[in-house]
């Protein structure tokens, strides 16, 4: 362990080498987290099968690069099929769960969860798995860095998504409707919004920026049917850490805990690397707990 | 006593009538103890799980922690008044000591006395960090805590790692350690079905459902809601730890992943049990965990790698369409068979359940 963090006191290049692979992969993840915190925020659910969604995604992208799809190219058709399986989700659990008591949704969508992760289990077995794209290395720094192109172009997809997310929530009619129910529900029904359509667009819009995050951690890292519940957590450790509605903080949590969890394992031990991110949202919980605590408020 | 159980003669009679037929099972069908025994560690997952779950509107995620902890502190305490526990774990039992029968009942009974004890520290403990959320973020907090624990216990080489542990060999003929696990975790489970009944009767139970139907105000009006989720917490602890230590030595290996803390199959069962049931009721969790044990016990194997999907589906079908258990279902459609609470319903109808 202190000789992990020597290397990185003698040879400070690595640290930019930690720095850009964890920047890379927390940019998918905060896709994930933003996805998690819209439907936080306009159906108050909280979404456990999260990452379950992600790991169907990166499962479309494999299943389509075996029949010669490129993945890039896969981010399309996964995405509708992840929205059509949104809609469907949202239609048989999702709405029957709103207007029950919170536990109720955690436990529906775990329940979920838990389905989709054996489902995919069955369908692909257990193995860990990449997706192939095809693109070589970028050398920085005289080859003293190295970092795929694909981590690189993954990382513009997301910026791009990003974009397009927020300006779809910006500027048109339904994302003024999404904006306005996360508001107020009520008024917003009054005012003469489909609530219902609302709240299907939103889980049916989140599931389909998962499908796409998913396609991407399939090119970038690995994916296998048992992760999704690990960054389901991670997205949640992001969001709480962040606070709803709030998407500067949800970027820089999920860059900063990125680049956390590269020196974590960098110097730690791979293996603690869950260990580190529950730690971690253990100690916002209670941070956050400790600074409620003094206006007498909890955090539910 | 019977009395403060709230025992008429007529379901003393119906609680004596299960308790032989308990005591007969073994006799009757000895080529399944271990399973009998394993049902009435089921129960237990869900009795325990109810008191916070059902009864204080906590819902825990990761309460199987206590489980696998017990499971640990007593499998370290039997082979460490024998034996160097280090040694004996890295060596993946080709050590296998022959512990004599004195050496294991002492060490057998010291560790179930400290696997009951210290999961009721972790929980004290605990639940000073994790009694300050509500709700989801409860529920969250504790999944990871319990996540995060089989992780640690599998790189921790002292206790066996991913690799596990040995258990020390039961002394005696090949019947009897069935016999004898079987009536440990019957006499568990009937004790905690006991205190809890007793528990139940008491002003505690009103401070917890107060807790549950509205915390704030509960606070407001004096109660320290803190203390009693502590107490609360620990009972779980207590019976989970207890039938952690009974249930690694039952299985004869431990290890940390599918045994002492499996999030993904026993930790959910517990909520699924209980929820299967009817949570907030003393029955729920009994009927709940008996039908569900049955269902298990009969498709499983049938269900050729289905069975969590199958369980995945079993949870949310409950969850999102009969919400209510078994329990509760019976108590709408049949409340003269509640008799005693008919009256206290009237009162109990606004937001007894947490609704209305």
């Amino acid at each position: 362990m202190w000789d992990n963090l020597q290397i990185l006191g003698v040879a400070p290049i690595f640290n930019v080498q930690l720095i850009l692979n964890g920047v890379t992969v927390a940019a998918v993840f905060c896709l994930v987290a933003y996805g998690l915190a819209l439907v936080w925020g306009v159906t108050s659910v909280k979404n456990l099968s999260q990452g379950d969604l992600v790991m169907m995604g990166g499962y479309g992208a494999w299943e389509l690069a075996r029949h010669g799809v490129h993945p890039i190219l896969a981010l399309i058709p996964v995405s509708a099929i992840m929205f059509a399986f949104g809609w469907i989700i949202y239609k048989l659990i999702i709405r029957r769960v709103i207007q029950l008591d919170l536990f109720t949704s955690l436990l529906a969508t775990f329940g979920l969860a838990i389905t989709i992760q054996q489902s995919l289990n069955l369908a692909f077995g257990p193995d860990v798995r990449t997706v192939e794209s095809g693109f070589g290395q970028i050398k920085l720094f005289g080859g003293m860095i190295e970092i795929t192109q694909i981590k690189v172009i993954a990382f513009g997809l997301c910026v791009l998504l990003a974009i397009a997310m927020v300006l779809f929530l910006k500027k048109s009619r339904m994302g003024q409707a999404i904006r306005a129910t996360a508001q107020d529900p009520r008024a917003a029904r009054v005012l003469g919004v489909d609530t219902d359509l609302v709240y299907a667009m939103t889980f049916s819009i989140n599931a389909a920026i998962c499908g796409a995050a998913g396609v991407l951690i399939a090119m970038i890292w690995v994916i296998q049917p048992f992760y999704g519940i690990a960054y389901s957590v991670r997205a949640f450790v992001i969001v709480t850490a962040a606070g709803l509605g709030n998407l500067p903080g949800v970027i820089v949590t999920a860059l900063g805990l990125g680049v956390l969890e590269q020196y974590s394992g960098f110097v730690i031990g791979a293996q603690f690397q869950q260990a580190t991110i529950v730690g971690l949202l253990l100690a916002i919980l209670i941070w956050r707990q400790m600074t409620l605590l003094r206006q007498r408020k909890s955090l539910q | 006593m019977s009395l403060r159980l709230g025992l008429t003669p007529r379901t003393l009679a119906g609680h004596l009538l299960l308790l032989a037929a308990g005591i007969a099972a073994p006799f009757l069908f000895p080529g399944h103890t271990i399973q009998f025994a394993v049902f009435w560690v089921f129960v237990l997952f869900a009795l325990t799980w109810d008191i916070m779950g059902g009864q204080m509107g906590y819902n825990s995620l990761g309460n199987i922690l206590f489980f696998g902890l017990g499971m640990y502190v007593c499998a370290v305490a039997q082979i460490a008044i024998v034996y160097d526990v280090a040694q004996y774990t890295a060596a993946n039992g080709a050590i296998r000591v022959d512990f004599s029968r004195n050496e294991y009942f002492q060490g057998l009974a010291l560790g179930v006395v400290l696997s009951a004890l210290i999961p009721v520290v972790v929980a004290a403990v605990l639940s000073w960090i994790l009694f300050g959320l509500r709700g989801p973020y409860y529920a969250i907090g504790t999944l990871g805590v319990a996540i995060a624990a089989a992780e640690l216990t599998n790189s921790w080489n002292y206790v066996g790692g991913g690799m596990g542990i040995a258990m020390p060999v039961f002394p005696g003929g090949p019947g009897m350690r069935e016999r004898f696990f079987y009536a440990a975790c019957m006499v568990a489970t009937v004790l905690c079905y006991l205190f809890l009944r007793w528990l139940y009767r008491t002003r505690f139970s009103l401070a917890i459902n107060a807790i549950r139907d509205d915390e704030d105000k509960a606070e407001a009006l004096g109660l320290h809601t803190a203390r009693y989720k502590m107490v609360a917490w620990c009972v779980s602890a207590f019976f989970l730890g207890i039938a952690g230590a009974l249930f690694g030595n039952m299985t004869g290996f431990i290890e940390p992943m599918e045994t002492a803390f499996p999030t993904l199959t026993f930790g959910i069962f517990m909520v699924a049990m209980t929820l299967l049931g009817g949570k907030g009721t003393l029955w729920g969790p009994v009927i709940g965990s008996t039908l569900f044990y049955a269902l298990r016990e009969v498709t499983w194997t049938y269900l050729l790698g289905w069975q969590y999907i199958a369980l995945g589906v079993l949870i949310i079908v409950n969850v999102v369409y009969f919400q209510q258990g078994i329990v509760g279902w019976l108590r709408q459609r049949r409340p003269q068979w509640f008799a005693a609470p008919i009256e206290a319903s009237k009162d109990e109808t606004l937001g007894a359940d947490g609704k209305a």
